[in-house]
């Protein structure tokens, strides 16, 4: 019998253990050995070169600003999205009119996808006649060319991030206010607090495991940015909103270098590596848990 | 339900701010549902019309697109309930030799998403000659370690009894899965399988590789490679085939709001 | 023989011809045509005329997007022994599509005296980027020169004379300083002149650069000289128009939008590719002119545009199909038929002594602004792996642009980067 069932067990995960390892595990490590061969020419076969992509690498300052990139972005967009998030889930938690409608209007970017987001933004984003300059100047200032633009441009790209995002995240926040006692703001009410008072003792603490689970998916996403580099800016201008996957993906696709990229993929690897330890460490140690 | 009473103020921001969320979509459908000459002026008399609509669809086989994308949505979906059911089943109910160290390697998958290893993955598809298919766009994607985590959570919630009582009757395993499991955690399929339907209409940068021809285009490629022009940008028309692509995902989400949103909501919280 | 044997040999003859005649080759053609649905459905009807008249080919048009996305799929396609039979691909690609070994030199399959004098037809300027190594790679399909559009009536409202575009560099800072218009409260209403500066910069700046005489590669595609003199005196002009003279919005200038730009009144001259004719012509609410690039020590302009390429194929029967889809696009007809309806430049001489090319000339002389100005072309800044060395000259031109970076060290960077990359082809 115990034999029958370990088989048994193997058997039923058979599928997803042959699927996830050909298309997760043994790319994740030849991509890593991929990393320590030159790229071949035409019919070529590759050659060992050990760490000299890497060498090219830590050299090639597209790859710092990818790097530097992708950190700025989730240095932003965390806080941003979870701060918004939060705002939306009190807001249509609480009992104000037309809350259907703001849900709507807060969850609808997350069901678009990303390319037509990407494509109605840029738009909006449009020097003098796009919608956002329209506004800015009836206010007296001077068009701004967004995507145009280093400093602006990623920043503009943040904006649509945080814009599909927050929605998402704010249905977590809203299940976690759901979820907290209401005898908790009775008795806040009691003691006469106010609103705010009543934010940081409870609602704040009460949903800090759902903001460390927001914040990870968040830091995650910050990663795996490209859709919206494809669509609005290239990596442009003068790789301002260059990020890593996009340089993977050009590397690998319209340079057809393919022992860099995969020493780039290396590295995001990594990242998501070091993303994953610390939410085992960190997220799973010290949430105060009901 | 929070208890505290909402001052104006605050809803009047509330609103504001919901306004403010929802203008670059107002804009969209403004430009599309509008002459291109009306497209960034704002009067409120110039003429509706669904011209925009009639040529991108024209300019472009969106019918194709869409019947690949639905094609490719709902098979990934399938395809997903099958595989992920019967290796979570296999984790939720049985402790066998290596099954933790199993669960953590699918764990892998959470964060290593195919698109993360593109290049290997292409080389993959390669390989089994699935470069430019449905089944090379969606291969990748069912294991799902979403799917499996979630399913076991929900089987693991199934009492025991009801398993022994179905073995006293003599059902295999299968049999077990299909009469007891299944029903028990419909709601956990349901929520997955929106999940898994909105994220793979949306997805782009795999499908964009992977797809070379008009036959197997999903629509978000299908609309970047209209909307990437050479030869000058008409904004209404590319708003209103963004919007239609947007639409079949728009339109189910406002037929069933409260599912959406419980789904997204059963579908993280662990 | 028989009589009776002789028609039953002829009927088995003709039953044979039959046969192998009804197995139509299909062709598989990518394309890089963007919105528009016209130019779709013109190409969608060059097919099944073809198809028609060719009953033993079957032509599978595919629309791939952008040029750079219809290199990116053909050579993703081919990696993975997919490749198209034929494709129209920027000309500046041929030498990667050479070093992947992916297309065949047309001169290897196109043999016949007539095949060799079709190859002769077309205009030498465009077969500067088709040939190399004494072999011809692509054919000339659709290709164009950078040309400017002038707004009459924003000349006339500014005192100039409407039917003189500027013809050198300075005219361009006179014109442009008098057409740049601004609101009561400081804000510009109307630009000067916008060149986009987004995605393909090098383009546009190497009219810049032809017109003060620099050359920006080699024919062999194996050297560049971003940092020559000439060039970096290019950039400071491409930059000053916009930092100093005011003239052109700061930053970058989006390529996409620079049409809708010029339609709306933001900008009064626009330089862009004559590939926009058509479009302009049905969206101009103004009339307009269009004229040859203006000159420092000479006028100029590089060229531009798709060739179609025949690619490597173990099918033969269907190499000699797209051989003749090849021909069939590029008869004297089919060439003016394409100019017209886009705007491109009919690539052969005797394309514009067509009569329907003759009336449309003398309907609408704008078309012919851009083929007269092929005298002064060059060809496109094209080499080995040309999509990152063009990169490094796109980032520097774009850091110089957006006040990042001044043009000498931008430009030093992009020239060091650049031999960085070519250093492996060089022999």
């Amino acid at each position: 019998m115990r034999l029958n069932f370990h088989a048994q067990g193997w058997l039923l995960a058979l599928p997803a253990v042959v699927l996830l390892a050909t298309f997760t595990h043994v790319p994740a490590v030849s991509t890593l050995i991929d990393s320590f061969y030159a790229t071949p020419r035409g019919r070529e076969v590759a050659h060992f070169v050990g760490l000299e992509q890497y060498r090219t690498m830590l050299a090639d300052p597209i790859f710092w600003r990818a790097l530097q990139n992708n950190f700025l972005y989730a240095l932003i967009t965390i806080p941003v999205s979870i701060g918004i998030a939060l705002a939306m889930a009190l807001w249509v938690n609480g009992r104000i009119r037309g809350r259907a409608v703001l849900r709507l209007a807060f969850f609808t970017p997350t069901i678009l996808p990303m390319v037509a987001a990407a494509n109605i933004w840029l738009f909006f984003y449009t020097p003098d006649y796009g919608l956002l300059n329209q506004i800015i100047r009836v206010f007296g200032n001077s068009s701004v060319n967004w995507l145009g633009s280093p400093a602006s441009a990623l920043p503009a790209l943040m904006m649509v991030t945080i814009w599909k995002e927050a929605g998402f995240f704010m249905i977590f926040f809203l299940a976690a206010l759901q979820q907290v006692p209401p005898d908790l703001y009775e008795a806040a009410r009691m003691e006469n607090a106010g609103r705010w008072q009543i934010f940081y003792r409870i609602t704040w603490p009460l949903v800090m495991p759902t903001t460390l689970f927001v914040a990870i998916n968040a830091l995650i996403n910050a990663f795996r940015v490209v859709d919206q580099v494809i669509a609005m800016t290239g990596g442009g201008p003068n790789n301002a909103t260059m990020l890593l996957l996009f340089y993977i993906y050009q590397v690998a696709f319209n340079f057809w270098d393919s022992g860099y990229a995969a020493a780039l993929s290396t590295v995001l690897l990594l990242a998501l590596a070091i993303v994953a330890l610390a939410q085992f460490f960190l997220v799973d140690r010290k949430i105060h848990y009901r | 339900m929070s208890r505290l009473p909402s001052s104006s103020i605050n809803t009047a921001i509330a609103w504001l701010f919901g306004l403010l969320w929802a203008l670059p979509l107002v804009y969209a459908f403004w430009a599309a549902f509008h002459p291109a000459a009306y497209a960034t002026h704002f009067d409120l008399i110039s003429p509706v019309t669904l011209a925009n609509f009639v040529r991108a669809w024209d300019a472009a086989p969106f019918a194709r697109y869409f019947l690949n994308s639905v094609v490719l949505v709902l098979g990934i979906m399938a395809a997903q309930f099958l595989i992920c059911t019967l290796a979570a089943f296999g984790l939720a109910r049985w402790k066998f030799y290596g099954a933790d160290v199993l669960f953590a390697l699918i764990l892998v998958q959470l964060m290593v998403t195919p698109d993360v290893l593109i290049l290997e993955n292409y080389r993959t598809l390669q390989t089994l000659g699935l470069i430019d298919t449905l089944t090379g766009i969606g291969l990748p994607y069912v294991a799902s370690a979403f799917g499996i985590f979630l399913l076991r959570q929900a089987f693991k919630t199934i009492p025991r009894e009801l398993d022994d009582a179905a073995r006293m009757e003599g059902a295999s395993t299968f049999h077990t899965i299909w009469r007891v499991y299944l029903p028990l955690a419909r709601p956990v399929y349901v929520a997955y399988g929106l999940v898994s339907v909105s994220y793979h209409w949306n997805n782009f940068l795999w499908p964009l590789i992977v797809t070379n021809s008009v036959n197997t285009r999903p629509v978000t490629v299908g609309l970047q490679v209209f909307a990437s022009v050479d030869q000058g940008i008409d904004w209404s028309i590319i708003c209103a085939a963004a919007l239609m692509t947007s639409a079949p995902l728009m339109i189910a989400f406002l037929v069933f709001q409260r599912a959406f949103i419980q789904s997204f909501l059963r579908a993280g919280i662990r | 023989m028989s009589t009776i044997t002789r028609i039953v040999s002829a009927a088995l003859a003709v039953l044979a011809l039959g046969t192998s005649a009804a197995s139509a080759t299909d062709v598989t053609f990518y394309y890089p045509i963007a919105v528009g649905g016209p130019i779709t459905k013109i190409v969608d009807g060059y097919a099944t005329e073809f198809n028609k008249s060719h009953p033993d080919i079957t032509v599978k048009p595919v629309y791939t997007g952008s040029y750079q996305d219809s290199v990116v799929k053909a050579m993703t396609a081919a990696k993975a022994g997919n490749a198209p039979d034929v494709a129209v691909l920027l000309s500046t690609d041929m030498f990667t599509l050479i070093d992947n070994d992916l297309i065949e030199p047309v001169d290897a399959i196109a043999t016949s005296d007539a095949d060799k004098a079709w190859i002769k037809s077309f205009y030498p300027a465009f077969m500067e980027n088709s040939q190399s190594g004494g072999h011809t790679w692509g054919i000339p399909f659709q290709r164009s020169t950078i040309v400017q559009y002038w707004n009459k009536e924003a000349f006339k409202s500014a005192g100039l004379d409407p039917e003189k575009a500027p013809k050198t560099w300075d005219e361009m800072v006179a014109f442009g300083t008098k057409l740049t218009k601004r609101d009561a409260a400081g804000q510009v209403t109307q630009w000067g002149i916008e060149i986009p500066s987004s995605g393909f910069p090098y383009w546009l700046f190497q009219a810049i650069t032809t017109q003060n005489g620099a050359i920006l590669a080699n024919q062999d595609g194996t050297k560049v000289a971003y940092s020559d003199p000439k060039v970096v005196e290019a950039a400071q002009f491409f930059a000053d128009l916009s930092q100093k003279y005011g003239v052109m919005p700061k930053g970058i200038i989006d390529w996409g939008t620079t049409p809708k730009d010029f339609f709306e009144g933001k900008t009064a001259i626009m330089w862009t590719t004559t590939g926009n004719l058509t479009n302009v012509r049905s969206n101009a609410k103004f009339a307009f002119g269009v004229a040859a690039m203006p000159s420092k020590v000479r006028g100029g302009s590089p060229t531009g545009g798709g060739n179609i390429y025949i690619f490597k194929n173990t099918d033969k029967a269907k190499q000699a199909a797209a051989l003749e889809f090849a021909r069939f696009l590029t008869t004297p007809e089919k060439a003016a038929d394409w100019g017209i309806a886009t705007g491109y430049v009919a690539t052969r001489p005797d394309a514009w002594q067509t009569d329907m090319m003759k009336k449309y000339t003398v309907e609408f002389p704008p078309a012919v602004v851009a083929r007269d100005q092929l005298k002064d072309a060059v060809a496109e800044l094209s080499t080995h792996d040309n999509q990152r060395v063009t990169k490094a000259l796109n980032d520097a031109l774009q850091a110089v642009l957006t006040g990042t970076d001044k043009p000498k060290p931008a430009l030093d960077r992009a020239q060091a980067e650049a031999t960085r990359i070519l250093k492996s082809y060089q022999h």
